[in-house]
C-alpha cells in the first residue's frame, strides 16, 4: 500500500498540456471484466441490454459510449452488482457476479469504486470526512495515519486545502474531483465512472479527464468510463465501446475509432443530426397526431 | 355491470397495496433490527440522531406541553366550578396528561418536526445517490444510515412525552393555583393521592414508547422507500406525517381499551 501511497504523492495535480493517453500500465493483458452475452431489463417490455458482450483488460482505461438511455449505466450498475443480469454472465476478475453470496459480493465491492454521475458526496459530510468514510467504514487506521491517508488523496485531485469545506460550498467540478478522492481512497482495482464529465466547464473537464487517465496508470487501475463526451475520451482511453439498442454496435481502440466508417461510429464522433442514431422517440407521423387533436 | 366489477376490483386492488405494504414494513423493521448492532457500538452515530430528533424538538414539544397545561387548567376550571370541585384541578389536568395528552400529542409533534425531518433527509439521500454511493462502498445503508434514526426516534419520544406531560402539569399549575386563585396545596395533594404510579403513568411511559416505534419506522420507512424525485421525497414527508398521526390515534385506542377497560367497567 506504501508504493501505491508514494505514487499519489509523486503525481502533479496539473494536467500534461497534450493531454494524450499514454497507457504505462499495461497490466498482464488478461480480462478484469467479461460480460457475455448480457441481457437485462427492468420490465420483460423494456429491455434495457440485449447479448452485450464485452471484455476489458487489467490495468486498461476503457469507454463505452452511445446515446442517453442505451444502457451504459446499467452495465455499471451490472458490475456492482446493484442489479442481476436476466441472462449472460458478468464476470469480474473470473468470478461471476451473479453466483457470489452476500459476503463475495460486499467483498468485490470493497475492491471497486465508483464516480457517480452528480458524485453523490455525503451531503451531512465536510470534504475531509468524505474522503475518510470509506476508510473509517473499512479499517482500523489510528486517526493520525487516517488523516494523512485522506490528506494525500486530496492532495492528488488537488483539493487539500477544500477539506474543511462542505459538499454545497463547492462548485461542481471540484465535488466530482473530491468524489474521485473518494473513490480511490481504497486503492480499489476497478474504478467506475458514470458519466464523470456532465455539467463540467472545459477546464474542469480537462483537469478531471487528466486525473482519471493519471490514477488508472499511477494506482494500476483497471478503468471503465461511461460518458457522452467523445472528444475527452478519445484523448485519455485506451479502448472504446459504443453501446446502441442494448448492443454494442461497434469498438476499437482509439485511432481505429477515428479512422471508423461505420456510420454509427460517425454520427457519434462527428456528432452528425442524421444518421443511424435517431433523435425522436418513437412515435406515429406529427400529421396524425395533429389530426388525432393530440400529440 | 362492467363499472361495478371495476369498482371492486379497485378496492381489491387497494387492499392488497395495503397488505403488501404492512408485508414490507414487518420485513423492514426486521432489516433495521438486525442490523442495529453498530448503532450501538458506535454510539457517535446514535447520539448525532438523538441530538437532530431529541434536542432539536425541545423547544415545540415543551412549549406545546406547557400551554396545553395552561388550557387544560382553564377549561376545567370552568366545568369543576358548577360542582364545586376545584379541588379536583390537580388530578383532572395530571391524568389528562399522563395517561393521554402527553403521549399522544408529543407523539403527533415528534411526527411532524422529527419524522418528516427523517423521512426527507433520507429520502434526499437517496434522490442523489447517497445511499447507492454506500452501498458500492459495501457500507449497508440500512445499518449506517437508517438504524441510527430508528434507534434515535425510539429513545427519544418517551422522553420527549415525559417533559411534554411535566411541562403540562406546570402549566396547569400556573393557570390554576397562580391565576385563579385555588390551592396549592389542594392542587398537588389531590395528584399525588388521585395518580397511581403504576396504572397511570407507565401505561403512559408504554403508551409513549409504542408511538415511538411506530412513528420512528413510519419514518425511516417512508424515506427508504420514497420515489428518488422531489415530487416522491415531498410525497413520502407528506405520507410520514399522515400515516403517523392515524397511526398513533388508531393504537392509542386500542392501547386504552386494554390499559383502563377497569375504569370503564367501573
Amino acid at each position: 500500500m506504501s508504493k501505491r501511497i508514494d505514487k499519489i504523492l509523486v503525481m502533479s495535480s496539473s494536467p500534461t498540456p497534450d493531454g494524450v493517453a499514454q497507457s504505462e500500465n499495461a497490466g498482464d493483458g488478461s480480462p478484469m471484466i467479461e460480460l457475455s452475452d448480457v441481457a437485462f431489463g427492468y420490465t420483460k417490455a423494456r429491455q434495457i441490454l440485449s447479448g452485450v458482450t464485452l471484455s476489458v483488460p487489467k490495468g486498461k482505461l476503457v469507454a463505452v459510449m452511445g446515446g442517453s438511455g442505451c444502457g451504459k449505466t446499467t452495465i455499471l450498475r451490472l458490475l456492482c452488482g446493484q442489479h442481476a443480469a436476466t441472462s449472460g454472465r458478468v464476470k469480474v476478475s473470473g468470478k461471476n457476479i451473479d453466483e457470489m453470496s452476500r459476503d463475495e459480493l460486499f467483498s468485490h465491492r470493497r475492491r471497486l469504486g465508483m464516480l457517480f454521475q452528480f458524485g453523490a458526496l455525503f451531503t451531512d459530510m465536510t470534504v475531509f470526512e468524505n474522503v475518510a468514510f470509506p476508510i473509517r467504514e473499512h479499517t482500523d487506521l489510528p486517526e493520525p495515519v487516517l488523516h494523512d491517508l485522506v490528506l494525500m488523496k486530496l492532495n492528488a485531485v488537488g483539493l487539500r486545502g477544500a477539506a474543511h469545506l462542505k459538499p454545497s460550498e463547492l462548485s461542481g467540478g471540484m465535488a466530482r474531483r473530491v468524489a474521485l478522492a473518494r473513490t480511490i481512497a481504497l486503492d480499489p482495482e476497478l474504478v467506475l465512472y458514470d458519466e464523470p464529465f456532465a455539467g463540467l466547464d472545459p477546464i474542469s473537464l480537462s483537469i478531471v479527464g487528466q486525473l482519471i487517465r493519471k490514477l488508472n496508470d499511477a494506482l494500476g487501475m483497471t478503468s471503465i468510463l461511461v460518458t457522452h463526451d467523445i472528444m475527452e475520451s478519445l484523448k485519455i482511453v485506451d479502448y472504446i465501446y459504443f453501446i446502441a439498442d442494448g448492443k454494442v454496435v461497434a469498438h476499437g481502440d482509439v485511432q481505429t475509432i477515428r479512422q471508423s466508417s461505420d456510420p454509427f461510429v460517425k454520427q457519434f464522433v462527428n456528432g452528425e443530426p442524421d444518421g443511424p442514431v435517431r433523435f425522436h422517440y418513437p412515435a406515429k407521423p406529427l400529421a396524425d397526431a395533429f389530426s388525432a387533436g393530440r400529440v | 355491470m362492467s363499472a361495478i366489477l371495476g369498482w371492486f376490483a379497485g378496492i381489491g386492488e387497494r387492499t392488497r397495496g395495503a397488505i403488501a405494504r404492512l408485508g414490507f414494513a414487518s420485513r423492514f423493521f426486521v432489516a433495521v433490527v438486525k442490523a442495529s448492532g453498530s448503532t450501538f457500538t458506535r454510539p457517535r452515530l446514535l447520539i448525532r440522531e438523538l441530538y437532530h430528533a431529541g434536542v432539536l424538538s425541545l423547544v415545540i414539544v415543551l412549549m406545546s406541553g406547557l400551554f396545553v397545561g395552561m388550557v387544560l387548567a382553564l377549561q376545567g376550571y370552568e366545568t369543576l366550578v358548577r360542582f364545586g370541585a376545584t379541588e379536583a384541578m390537580g388530578v383532572l389536568v395530571a391524568l389528562s396528561l399522563v395517561r393521554e395528552l402527553g403521549p399522544v400529542v408529543a407523539g403527533l409533534l415528534f411526527a411532524s418536526r422529527a419524522g418528516s425531518a427523517i423521512t426527507a433527509e433520507i429520502g434526499l439521500m437517496k434522490t442523489t445517490e447517497q445511499l447507492a454511493a454506500m452501498e458500492v462502498m459495501a457500507v449497508n445503508p440500512i445499518a449506517r444510515v437508517v438504524a441510527p434514526r430508528f434507534w434515535a426516534g425510539v429513545i427519544s419520544l418517551p422522553f420527549l412525552a415525559a417533559l411534554f406531560s411535566t411541562l403540562g402539569i406546570y402549566g396547569g399549575y400556573l393557570v390554576a393555583v397562580k391565576l385563579i386563585g385555588i390551592d396549592g396545596g389542594a392542587f398537588w395533594g389531590q395528584m399525588q393521592a388521585a395518580v397511581d404510579w403504576r396504572y397511570d403513568v407507565m401505561n403512559g411511559v408504554i403508551k409513549s414508547v409504542v408511538f415511538a416505534f411506530a412513528v420512528s419506522l413510519i419514518a425511516v420507512l417512508e424515506g427508504y422507500d420514497a420515489t428518488p424525485t422531489a415530487e416522491g421525497v415531498s410525497a413520502a414527508t407528506t405520507r410520514t406525517v399522515v400515516t403517523s398521526a392515524l397511526a398513533i390515534l388508531a393504537i392509542d385506542f386500542v392501547l386504552t381499551v386494554f390499559m383502563f377497560r377497569g375504569s370503564v367497567n367501573g
